[in-house]
């Protein structure tokens, strides 16, 4: 049993890996727990699609290189703010609903996005590297970056803990009290953006999502004490990382995918078996 | 007694006390070209407990809203207690009905808390006032037994009352009530009605919006009575202000007098 999970930490790639799986899931658990709260599923899916262009042009200015990733990391995070500021920007005179204006933004960069890389020669590997991530090809570098992105983003998640509880719960009574309220919620826009560039690595594009709501919702089956679902969901993330990891050695299987198969099997274990409201709970009760 | 002490506290507090707790001026609200309320000019007293009263769409809510911030007036005025711009504290609402996640994971006791964010202020974690004046606001709305309850464990009633202690640890010196009686039992509605004799007592103003025009003219639990549509119709005592002429103003056709040994009793449609 230990040597079989030791033999993977003989390779670098995969120390690394799992450095940044941790890491991810837990940062992508905490910010993930507003968006679930806030029914922003959506918008964490659009917002990482969006980034997309941001790669191509950081892509085709490093020079496709896997030295020039700080470039790839600056441009994704660049489209990321763009897009988090744009859709709050299309919402806010009223005009527009904001699922739709959020919808439009998605479609329009990930198209921008396809466009610029279907212009590179190596369009289907670079696009699939894009959408579905390869985190045993993260650097020193990365992890750093991933390091301190995600302190940051945590410190910030602290600071203005109480702000962004009470607005996720109650944004009117938020606005009585004269809180920041636009804000605070462009921050925590600004802040899913950030946490979806920094995730990207691990699981690319298209499975992002996974990561932000998938251990929080998990978590919610299983308290309603605030500080443990996000505490719990942060663990349940990390956990995810590692053992679709190991799985993804083990089977040889995409890790994006391994990692987000693992965190979903959690979620339906614990929707049915999960002692409140659990389906076979119930079951059994009744 | 506790009526004259709070009273010479807010004397302390606001050495000129010229001004009174909510004065509207000329103020209208326009929502996509109906006049949602129109020219109104209306003055509270410290201390003093209004009925808002007036039929389906008269406004009541947007009048409430304007004044706590969350409905900019087209054009108008409003200061509280002589100041333009409500300050983050001034005023405390209760809506009709909140609309909140019911399976959000906070308990009573969390929720009360935010009341008093706006003092908390940011970047720090309650102090210890705090905690005191949520336990007293748990305990003014009798909920001190539910407080570590998540808040989509409790009745209707209790939920109501749970934001009627949010408004009250925010120690507002105005607070606004939205229809706070509809979809009680009578048990309930007694109970609220004793709460906010407390908060009265307390030397605080209160507006409540309520579509009960009886209890509007119940002089033991308001001193003064505003009868709205889109216009102000009239405002102060309820005799003044409950009568047939103003009534068949404010309700038109939808107002129906029913003549009884008692008295006259007048009905109105509530659609």
């Amino acid at each position: 049993m230990l040597d079989w999970l030791l033999e993977p930490l003989s390779f670098q790639f995969m120390v690394r890996g799992l450095l940044a799986a941790i890491m991810v899931g837990v940062i992508c658990s905490i910010v993930g727990t507003f968006v679930v709260l806030r029914g922003m599923s959506f918008y964490g899916d659009a917002l990482a699609h969006a980034i997309l262009p941001g790669l191509a042009v950081g892509y085709i200015i490093g020079g496709g290189g896997s030295a020039d990733r700080a470039v790839l990391f600056w441009w994704a995070l660049g489209a990321a703010i763009l897009s988090a500021l744009g859709i709050g920007a299309i919402t806010h005179g009223g005009r527009v609903k904001e699922d739709s204006a959020i919808g439009i933004v998605f479609v329009g960069m990930f198209a921008l996005g396809i466009a610029l890389i279907s212009s590179m020669r190596s369009f289907a590997v670079d696009l699939a590297h894009f959408l579905f991530g390869n985190v045993l090809g993260v650097s020193n570098d990365d992890l750093w970056r991933v390091a301190i992105f995600g302190l940051l983003v945590l410190l910030v998640v602290f600071l203005f803990y109480k702000e962004l509880v009470a607005i996720a719960f109650d944004e009117t009574h938020a606005v009585t009290v004269r809180l920041p309220v636009t804000l605070f919620n462009y921050l925590l826009l600004i802040l899913i953006a950030v946490v979806v560039v920094v995730a990207l690595q691990t699981v690319g594009i298209a499975l992002v999502l996974a990561m932000l709501i998938t251990p929080p919702s998990t978590a919610l089956l299983l308290t309603h004490r605030l500080p443990i679902v996000i505490g719990l969901g942060a663990v349940l993330g990390a956990l995810a990382g590692v053992s679709g990891l190991y799985l993804s050695y083990y089977i040889n299987i995409a890790s994006g995918a391994a990692i987000v198969l693992v965190s979903v099997g959690v979620f339906v274990l614990v929707f049915l078996l999960g002692p409140r409201g659990g389906v076979l709970w119930r079951m059994v009760r009744g | 007694m506790s009526n004259v002490a709070s009273l010479s506290l807010a004397h302390a507090q606001h050495p000129e006390r010229i001004a009174p707790a909510l004065d509207v001026r000329d103020l209208s609200v326009v929502y996509e070209h109906t006049h949602a309320l129109d020219s109104i000019t209306l003055q509270v007293q410290a201390g003093t407990r209004v009925a808002l009263v007036g039929p389906n769409g008269a406004g009541k809510s947007t009048l409430l809203k304007a004044i706590v911030g969350l409905v900019k007036p087209t054009s108008g005025t409003i200061y509280v207690e002589g100041c333009a711009h409500n300050h983050r504290n001034a005023v405390a609402y209760v809506p009709q009905r909140a609309i909140v996640d019911w399976n959000f994971p906070v308990t009573v006791r969390d929720v009360v808390m935010m009341g008093r964010i706006g003092q908390i202020g940011l970047l720090r974690p309650p102090r210890r006032q705090d905690r005191a004046q949520v336990q007293a606001s748990l305990e003014q709305v009798r909920m001190t037994e539910l407080a570590h309850r998540q808040i989509g464990q409790l009745s209707g009633g209790q939920q109501q009352r749970v934001f009627l202690a949010r408004a009250l640890a925010q120690q507002a010196q105005v607070l606004l009530l939205d229809e706070p009686f509809t979809g009680l039992d009578v048990r309930s509605q007694d109970e609220l009605l004793q709460i906010i004799e407390e908060i009265h007592a307390a030397g605080v103003t209160v507006l409540i919006a309520t579509h009960d025009l009886y209890q509007a003219a119940d002089t033991q639990h308001y001193e003064q009575v505003v009868l709205l549509n889109r216009r102000l119709i009239a405002a102060g005592s309820a005799d003044a202000v409950l009568t047939s002429t103003h009534l068949a103003e404010a309700y038109g056709t939808h107002l129906h007098r029913i003549h009884t040994p008692e008295g006259e009793i007048m009905l109105h449609d509530r659609h």
